[in-house]
C-alpha cells in the first residue's frame, strides 16, 4: 500500500498505485477541494502541490507520490509559517476573484507555489506559471491582480 | 425568455400558511441555531426537515440574528447570490457579516422566475431584474415587523423607530436591539400588507461593492460542487454514449466490465449504456471495458462542412421574413454601391468547467435530485414523467454549479433524465434506492451535443451616392433552439424563433430600406442557449458588415454609428463613453518592428442591456494576434454592485473572446471532432486583455450582466484586425484565418 504525507499527515490509502491521485485524494479520502476537469493534464483544476512543486494530479499515479510530501487546498494555511498561501487566499477574498469557483483550487495552488519560487513575479511570469489552469469564467485579470496583491503584501 | 411585467408580489406570514399558495411570499421564520453554511450539500434540504418551519419565502432570520436568503436563482459564477442578497439587505438593513445565503427549493409555487411566469430557473439574465422588486419588498417587509416588535416591546411609536446595520434602535430612549432578539417576537406580527421601498438616494448596499458571499468557500476548497457531493451508500455511474446523434445500442456484453472490482451493476437506458460503481475511476476502468454494438440506421452522418454548404445553398434563397421595414430588394437594386458578405459560424460547446453530473436518489415517497440546478420546473416535468411521479415529487437540492453558461438549464433535462434512469434502472436490483452520482468526463460533455447552433448568415447592403446606407437585407440560416421546447409558444412565432434572429431583427441603426429572414433547418444535431444565445452570431456579422460599409464609405466606424443612433440615446451614450475612455481617434502606440496594431469598435444590446467595447489588438509578424486591451462600456439601468458587473464584463469577454479565437466543434460523418480542451481550445491566462468596465449612470431597473458583454467582443476584435490589417475576418473562429502581411 502506498503511503504518503497529505497535507501533514501520514497517509495509507486503500487503492492501487496506478489509481491517479485525484480519485484517490476526493473518492478514497474525501478531499473534494480539488477538482476534476478533463483527466488529461489540460486544465490544472487538479492541480496539489507534490514536494511544493504544482503536479496534476490526474495523471499522477497514487505509486507516484509513494513517500512524498502532497499539499492539497485543505493544506493551506495550515502551518503558522505558511505566510505565503494565507496571503494568497486573502487576496483572491479582498479581490474577489472567483465567480463559479470550480477552477480556483488549483489556481490557488498555482499562485502559491509561484509565490514561493518569485516574491515578485511580473506579467509574463504570472502568466507562464498559471497558462496550465484553465478558468472558463476568465477571471484572469483578478488572478493577475491578486497574484500582485499578495506579492505586496509579503513584501 | 424574456417576458413582460412583474406579477404582483403578495406577503403571508408563516402563522397563516394557508395563504401559501397565493404565491410569492415572505415568510419570517424563526430557526434557534444559526444559519446554515451556505448552499451546503443538501443542507437545506436536511434543515428543513426537521425545522419547524419550512423556510418558505426569501428571508430567514436566527435568534442568533443570523439573516439567510433564500436565493430562488442559480449561483454558477454570475454572482446572483450576492446580488439577491444585497436587494434584501438593502430594504431590511442588515450588517453584511450577517447575511447568509442558501439555495431554494424546487417549487416554482414561490421561487418561479417572474420573467417566465409559472417556470423556475435561471437564464437569459434575468436573475436581479426579475427579483429587483420582489427581493427588496420581501426585506421591506422583514423589517417592518421587526421595528413593530421593538415599538411593542418599548412601547413606542414605530415612527420613532429606526433600523441601521443590523441594530434596531430608539435615538430618543437609547433603546436598541439586534435582528436575533427581536425575530421570535416578529415571527408572531402580521406581514404588512404594504411596504414602502427606499428612496434610492437612502441606499447603502444598492451601487456599492458588497463582497462575494460564496468567496470563502470557494477560496478554501470547501464549497460544494455535484461533483463534490458526497451522501452515504452513494454510487458512481458513468455512461458509454453513441458515437452519433441518433443511434441507439444494439447489443452489449458486460461481462469484462462487471467483473472489474467495485462495479455494482451495469445497465442499459435509453441513452446507452450506465456502469454503476463504487467510485469514479472504478466506474471509467469499467466503461473502458465495455463492448457496445450500435444500432447506427437512424444516425446522423452529415458532417460540418456539408452543413455549411447545404446552409450558404439556403442563404441564397427568401426565408421567413423577421422584419421588415421599406423595400430593401427595390432599395438594393438602386443603390450607387452594393457590397455582400457571407458569415460562418460553428457549433459552440459551453465546456462548463465541471462536466455535467447529477445525483438522484429514489425512494418511497419520489425522487431526490442535488444538481447545479438552472431549470427546475422543466427538470421536474422531465423526471416525473420519466419515473412515473407527480412533479412535486421530484425535490431538488440546488448546489453550487462549476460555470454552466446556459447548459445546466437543458429544455430537455437531459443529463438530469439520464440520471434518473440510471437511478430507475437499478430500482429492481440489489443496489435499489442507493443514491447515483451521474458523472460525465470531459469528453463525455463535449461530445454529448446541446451546442450553441452552427450559422450561416448572409449579407448584403446598398450605399447611395453620398455613401449612406439605404438598404441592408439580412439572412440566417440554422437551427431552432426553441422548436419543440416549453418556449416555443412564447418566442417562436410565424416560423421566426426570436432567438435566431435576436440582434439582427432589432438592428437599432437608421436605415431607411432593412429586410431580415431566417431559414431554420432541422438537423438532429442537439442545439441550445449558450452564454448570450443569438446575439453570439448576429452582434458579430452585423458590427462587422456595418465597418465594412463605414470603411468602404470613407466615415469613421465611432461617427458613423453615432450618426445612425439618433433615436437609441442609450446605445449612443455607451458607444460615446466608450470610445472617450478608449481614446478614439488618437493614435495607438506602435508595436514592436513587424507588429501591425488596429483599434476596432462594436455596439450590441442583449437582455434590455446596451453594451459598447473597444478592442486594441496586435497582429504579429508571423500573423498571430495579440488582443491587448478592452474598454467597455455598459448601461445596465440601476448599478446592484459595480464590482460584480465588471467582474460580469471581464468573464463575458473572456469567455468571448475564447470562442472568436479558438471555439468550434465540428463534426465529421456525424462524428463530433473534438474532445478535450487541446482541440477545443479555451482561453488561457497569457491570452487575456486588459478590461477596463465604465457603466453609465442610470435609474431605470436594473437589467442583466452574465451575458451581454460576451457577444461584443468578437466583432470589436474583428474590426481592430481590419484597422490593423485590411483583412476582414468572417469565418469563425479567428484560428487558422491567414493574418500574415
Amino acid at each position: 500500500m502506498t503511503e504518503f504525507d497529505l497535507n501533514g499527515r501520514r497517509v495509507r490509502p486503500d487503492a492501487s498505485p496506478d489509481m491517479p491521485l485525484l480519485w484517490v485524494l476526493r473518492d478514497r479520502l474525501g478531499l473534494t477541494g480539488t477538482k476534476y476537469g478533463c483527466g488529461i493534464a489540460l486544465c490544472g483544476a487538479c492541480t496539489v502541490l507534490v514536494d511544493g512543486q504544482p503536479a496534476r494530479s490526474c495523471v499522477t499515479p497514487l505509486g507516484a507520490v509513494a513517500g512524498s510530501r502532497v499539499t492539497t487546498i485543505e493544506g493551506l494555511s495550515a502551518g503558522q509559517s505558511d505566510r505565503v498561501s494565507r496571503a494568497v487566499q486573502d487576496a483572491w477574498m479582498r479581490l474577489d476573484v472567483v465567480q463559479c469557483g470550480y477552477c480556483q483550487s488549483g489556481q490557488i495552488l498555482a499562485a502559491v507555489a509561484l509565490l514561493r519560487a518569485k516574491r515578485r513575479p511580473t506579467d509574463a511570469e504570472i502568466d507562464g506559471a498559471l497558462a496550465g489552469n484553465v478558468c472558463r469564467c476568465a477571471t484572469y485579470q483578478r488572478i493577475r491582480a491578486a497574484i500582485k496583491d499578495a506579492a505586496r503584501v509579503l513584501g | 425568455m424574456r417576458a413582460p411585467a412583474l406579477q404582483g408580489v403578495a406577503i403571508v406570514n408563516a402563522s397563516r400558511r394557508g395563504f401559501l399558495k397565493a404565491g410569492v411570499g415572505l415568510t419570517l421564520v424563526v430557526v434557534a441555531g444559526g444559519a446554515a453554511a451556505q448552499a451546503g450539500p443538501g443542507k437545506a434540504g436536511r434543515a428543513n426537515a426537521a425545522a419547524p418551519f419550512v423556510p418558505n419565502a426569501f428571508v430567514r432570520i436566527g435568534t442568533d440574528g443570523s439573516v439567510t436568503v433564500i436565493a430562488k436563482h442559480l449561483e454558477m459564477g454570475q454572482g446572483a447570490y450576492a446580488g439577491l442578497a444585497t436587494l434584501v439587505a438593502e430594504e431590511l438593513d442588515a450588517a453584511w457579516p450577517q447575511v447568509h445565503v442558501e439555495g431554494a427549493p424546487a417549487d416554482a409555487s414561490r421561487y418561479n422566475n417572474l420573467f417566465w411566469g409559472p417556470a423556475q430557473g435561471t437564464g437569459g439574465s434575468t436573475a436581479i431584474a426579475n427579483s429587483f422588486d420582489q427581493l427588496r419588498q420581501a426585506g421591506a417587509a422583514a423589517r417592518a415587523m421587526l421595528v413593530a416588535a421593538a415599538a411593542n416591546r418599548w412601547g413606542v411609536p414605530a415612527g420613532q423607530v429606526s433600523v441601521a446595520k443590523g441594530i434596531v434602535s430608539h435615538p430618543p430612549s437609547g433603546r436598541r436591539a439586534t435582528f436575533g432578539e427581536l425575530a421570535a417576537a416578529a415571527a408572531r406580527l402580521p406581514v404588512p400588507r404594504e411596504v414602502k421601498l427606499k428612496d434610492p438616494q437612502d441606499y447603502v448596499f444598492i451601487g456599492r461593492r458588497a463582497p462575494r458571499l460564496d468567496s470563502g468557500p470557494k477560496t478554501n476548497g470547501r464549497a460544494i460542487f455535484t461533483q463534490d457531493l458526497r451522501l452515504p451508500r452513494m454510487l458512481t455511474a458513468l455512461v458509454a454514449h453513441p458515437p452519433r446523434f441518433g443511434a441507439r445500442v444494439r447489443s452489449f456484453d458486460a461481462a469484462k466490465a462487471r467483473a472489474v472490482a467495485g462495479v455494482a451493476d451495469v445497465v442499459a437506458i435509453p441513452s446507452g449504456v450506465a456502469v454503476v460503481a463504487r467510485d469514479f475511476w472504478t466506474a471509467k476502468t469499467a466503461r473502458d471495458a465495455l463492448g457496445i454494438e450500435w444500432d447506427e440506421a437512424a444516425a446522423f452522418r452529415l458532417g460540418s462542412a456539408e452543413i455549411v454548404a447545404e446552409y450558404r445553398r439556403l442563404a441564397a434563397t427568401p426565408g421567413a421574413r423577421a422584419r421588415r421595414d421599406g423595400d430593401p430588394a427595390a432599395a438594393l437594386a438602386a443603390a450607387a454601391r452594393r457590397f455582400e458578405a457571407e458569415y460562418e459560424f460553428p457549433y459552440l460547446a459551453h465546456a462548463a468547467m465541471e462536466p455535467m453530473n447529477c445525483v438522484v436518489q429514489l425512494g418511497p415517497g419520489g425522487c431526490e435530485i442535488w444538481n447545479g440546478a438552472q431549470m427546475q420546473t422543466g427538470d421536474q416535468r422531465a423526471v416525473a414523467a420519466a419515473l412515473g411521479l407527480a412533479p412535486h415529487q421530484v425535490k431538488i437540492n440546488m448546489l453550487f454549479a462549476g460555470g454552466s453558461f446556459g447548459r445546466r438549464a437543458n429544455p430537455g433535462a437531459d443529463y438530469v433524465l439520464e440520471a434518473a434512469e440510471i437511478a430507475k434502472a437499478l430500482a429492481g436490483g440489489p443496489h435499489a434506492g442507493r443514491p447515483v452520482k451521474l458523472v460525465w468526463t470531459r469528453e463525455d460533455d463535449m461530445r454529448a451535443g446541446w451546442y450553441r447552433p452552427l450559422f450561416v448568415h448572409r449579407l448584403e447592403a446598398g450605399l447611395d451616392a453620398h455613401g449612406d446606407i439605404v438598404a441592408w437585407q439580412h439572412r440566417l440560416v440554422g437551427q431552432s433552439i426553441l422548436a419543440g421546447t416549453p418556449f416555443a409558444g412564447a418566442l417562436v412565432k410565424d416560423g421566426i424563433d426570436v432567438t435566431s434572429v435576436e440582434g439582427a431583427s432589432t438592428l437599432p441603426y437608421a436605415i431607411p430600406n432593412l429586410g431580415v429572414e431566417l431559414h431554420s433547418p432541422k438537423l438532429p444535431v442537439p442545439v441550445q442557449w449558450w452564454r448570450s444565445v443569438g446575439s453570439t452570431h448576429t452582434a458579430y456579422s452585423t458590427e462587422t458588415f456595418l465597418d465594412e460599409l463605414a470603411s468602404a464609405a470613407g466615415r469613421d466606424p465611432v461617427e458613423l454609428r453615432r450618426r445612425l443612433l439618433d433615436k437609441h440615446p442609450r446605445h449612443k451614450a455607451v458607444l460615446e463613453l466608450a470610445a472617450q475612455r478608449a481614446r478614439w481617434g488618437t493614435p495607438l502606440a506602435p508595436g514592436e518592428a513587424g507588429e501591425r496594431r488596429g483599434r476596432g469598435v462594436a455596439v450590441h444590446e442583449s437582455f434590455n442591456t446596451f453594451v459598447a467595447q473597444v478592442a486594441e489588438v496586435t497582429v504579429r509578424a508571423d500573423g498571430s494576434l495579440r488582443v491587448d486591451r478592452v474598454v467597455c462600456a455598459l448601461d445596465c439601468g440601476l448599478a446592484i454592485n459595480p464590482d460584480n458587473i465588471a467582474a460580469q464584463v471581464e468573464g463575458g469577454i473572456g469567455y468571448g473572446l475564447a470562442a472568436a479565437l479558438h471555439g468550434a466543434i465540428t463534426l465529421a460523418a456525424g462524428i463530433v471532432e473534438q474532445s478535450n480542451f487541446h482541440d477545443y481550445r479555451p482561453l488561457r491566462i497569457d491570452e487575456m486583455p486588459a478590461v477596463e468596465t465604465h457603466i453609465v449612470a442610470s435609474a431605470e431597473p436594473p437589467t442583466g450582466v452574465g451575458e451581454p458583454a460576451t457577444p461584443v467582443i468578437a466583432p470589436a476584435v474583428a474590426n481592430a484586425v481590419a484597422a490593423a490589417t485590411g483583412k476582414r475576418l468572417r469565418r469563425l473562429p479567428f484560428e487558422g484565418e491567414a493574418l500574415r502581411a
